[in-house]
């Protein structure tokens, strides 16, 4: 490497330090501010650097942590059900469609295809999980809708087809049927696909707020999303957290504007620890591209 | 002799399976029962609601039901047409989703070129993870810190200007700077994943054609200039064709979560998904919901499909039909 080289890698690698900062600081500035004495808020604003590092909003909110351990214990819940069935049904759904003797392939291809260029959209499917379903205030209504991703479907059909057709053969020949050439020969070799699947899945669920938004109103079933989101909507909600566990002496005690930020901190930093782990498998999904008809 | 083999196992084999005409039959059907229930599930809830569309037509009732509601042809169309709502919403949802296309791939095109050049594989992927993260992350999450940065009375923003000397601002409501902020948020969320398309294709092209230009004297310049954007403009037009195909289509978390559904902004942040929500939820008017849902779909349908054989005559391995 040359020198001028050498300075065009510094020069790259400052311009990626800064990028990174710009993703980091927002992060940290979220963190910093529920570390900080609410007395601190009011006279300096929100710094990156606190004056005085102060626990007491998360002290606050661990006094009584019904609520959010309540909302992780149904956004977790859901999430694993709907990632499990989900990959499950879109393989099984996936599979046929990658078999000769299967007839009408191409009308139940277009059948799916076709959700992705149309829908009903917001009003009629309210209408039918509220009226006809009766899927509101339900843990279902987490689980049912959109299951059946066509697009997710397409990718794992493509990885499918691209198994070696020699080795389900042998197993029919063998005397296996198609069940078992499914579930032990298939599902088995494609687990770089369905973890994918299963992780895009995962990471929609976990972020779900639109849910809870449209058919919850019962706030033991809130997602953790919107949990965090009604307590930027509505600081009082905080203070009934609070009174839920115990009897406190006046409202003006709680660091609400440090509690907001500690909330967010709270729902948002076991994700990013947790997901970057998975991110290999994220950009595999992505660069897998040849979804097709 | 070998053929012969082959040839001699093909006829037994052969003989094995004639008999096997029942089997296959079994084997056909259980094709078919595993298809059943994810077909079934589709009909519920993504053709089910289709038939609702009719709700677009009414004036309708929750007591009434959908049969039981009034006809009223194109009223709730009209309705929206001539409102004020309509150019208003056309216009941000068009606008903004046509901000995401450009600025989104400008800045997914270079962070992508920066990441080829960097030689570092270690320092690559630290970079990556990072500039990724933030597609882990709810847009609620996104919300919490855009308002920790503009929250007029505390944020970190109008700290920073004041002392510059400017004079705070009520950035919540000020509908004019959102179309920036919003902006500034999608690229922060999406930059590191849409940049891994055109990573790979950069990782994928053939490294001799830089060599050779380096050899015969090209620069950094030439270089991208010559080579770096050509490999990459096929696949540049075809995803920005694909993102026209969805500009009717508005991110409803970024528009619903970001500006925190404060009135004063819609000017520059409603948009049809936005509206459609708000119709329905605060309105209540389900009628008109279902019939700005219901164009929105149509001519969202109409352009993907439109763009879908744009992209083909281009490229024949694109789109998704």
């Amino acid at each position: 490497m040359n020198k001028r080289e050498f300075g065009g890698q510094v020069l790259l690698n400052v311009v990626f330090i800064i990028l990174c900062a710009l993703i980091i600081v927002p992060f940290l500035l979220l963190l910093a501010v529920s570390i900080t004495a609410e007395s601190d808020i009011t006279k300096y604003g929100y710094q990156l650097i606190p004056h005085n590092i102060d626990f007491s909003a998360y002290q606050y909110i661990f006094k009584s942590p019904k609520m959010i351990l309540d909302a992780y214990k149904i956004t977790a819940t859901f999430s694993f059900t709907r990632m499990f069935f989900s990959v499950l049904l879109m393989s099984m759904i996936a599979y046929p469609l990658t078999k000769r003797e299967f007839k009408g392939k191409s009308i139940i291809s277009f059948y799916l295809y076709f959700t992705m260029l149309f829908n009903g959209g917001l009003v009629p499917t309210y209408i039918l999980i509220t009226q006809y379903l009766h899927l509101k205030n339900s843990f279902w209504v987490y689980i049912f809708p959109g299951l059946i991703s066509p697009w997710y479907v397409f990718m794992i059909r493509t990885f499918f087809q691209g198994l070696p057709y020699e080795i389900s053969e042998a197993a029919l020949i063998d005397g296996a049927d198609e069940y078992q050439i499914f579930t032990r020969i298939i599902l088995p070799l494609s687990k770089p696909v369905l973890a994918t699947v299963a992780l895009f899945m995962f990471l929609s669920s976990w972020n779900d707020w639109n849910t809870s938004m449209l058919y919850i109103t019962e706030d033991h079933l809130y997602s953790l999303q919107y949990l965090l989101q009604r307590i930027m909507e509505n600081i009082k909600l905080l203070q009934e957290i609070q009174q839920q566990g115990i009897i406190l002496s006046g409202a003006e005690d709680i660091p609400s504007e440090t509690m907001r930020m500690a909330m967010a901190v709270v729902v948002a930093g076991p994700a990013l620890i947790v997901f970057p782990f998975f991110q290999k498998y994220f950009v595999k999904g992505l660069t897998v591209g040849s979804v097709k008809g | 002799m070998k053929t012969e083999m082959t040839m001699e196992t093909a006829v037994q084999q052969n003989i094995e399976l004639t008999p096997k005409k029942k089997r296959m039959n079994k084997n056909t059907w259980q094709l078919y029962s595993l298809a059943a229930i994810p077909i079934l599930l589709v009909f519920v809830f993504s053709y089910l609601p289709m038939f609702g569309i009719i709700i677009a037509f009414k004036n309708y009732k929750y007591n009434l039901g959908i049969m039981g509601s009034k006809w009223v042809g194109f009223d709730n169309f009209k309705f929206f047409t001539h409102s004020t709502d309509f150019i208003r919403l056309v216009r941000n949802t068009l606008g903004m989703n046509a901000l995401f296309i450009i600025f989104g791939t400008m800045a997914a095109v270079l962070v992508a070129v920066f990441l080829y050049d960097l030689k570092s594989r270690n320092a690559t992927k630290v970079y990556q993870t990072i500039l990724i993260t933030p597609h882990f992350m709810s847009w609620v999450i996104v919300a919490y810190i855009v308002y920790a940065f503009l929250n007029p009375q505390y944020g970190l923003i109008n700290s920073i200007i004041q002392s510059f000397g400017v004079s705070p601002k009520d950035w919540y409501a000020e509908p004019k700077y959102w179309p920036g902020i919003l902006t500034v948020c999608y690229i922060w969320k999406h930059v590191g994943m849409d940049c891994v398309v055109y990573y790979a294709a950069l990782m994928g092209m053939d490294n001799s054609l830089i060599e050779a230009a380096k050899i015969d004297g090209a620069n950094k310049k030439d270089i991208i200039l010559h080579i770096i954007i050509p490999t990459l403009l096929p696949l540049i037009t075809i995803l920005t064709i694909l993102k026209i195909g969805n500009i009717f289509r508005a991110d409803f978390g970024l528009f619903y979560q970001v500006p925190r559904n404060i009135g004063k902004l819609y000017a520059t942040t409603d948009v049809v998904d936005t509206y459609v929500f708000r119709a329905m939820r605060v309105i209540g008017d389900m009628g008109m919901s279902s019939a700005v849902g219901f164009l929105q779909s149509i001519v969202g349908m109409i352009l993907v499909v439109a763009t879908n054989k744009a992209s083909k005559l281009i490229d024949p391995e694109t789109g998704l039909f």
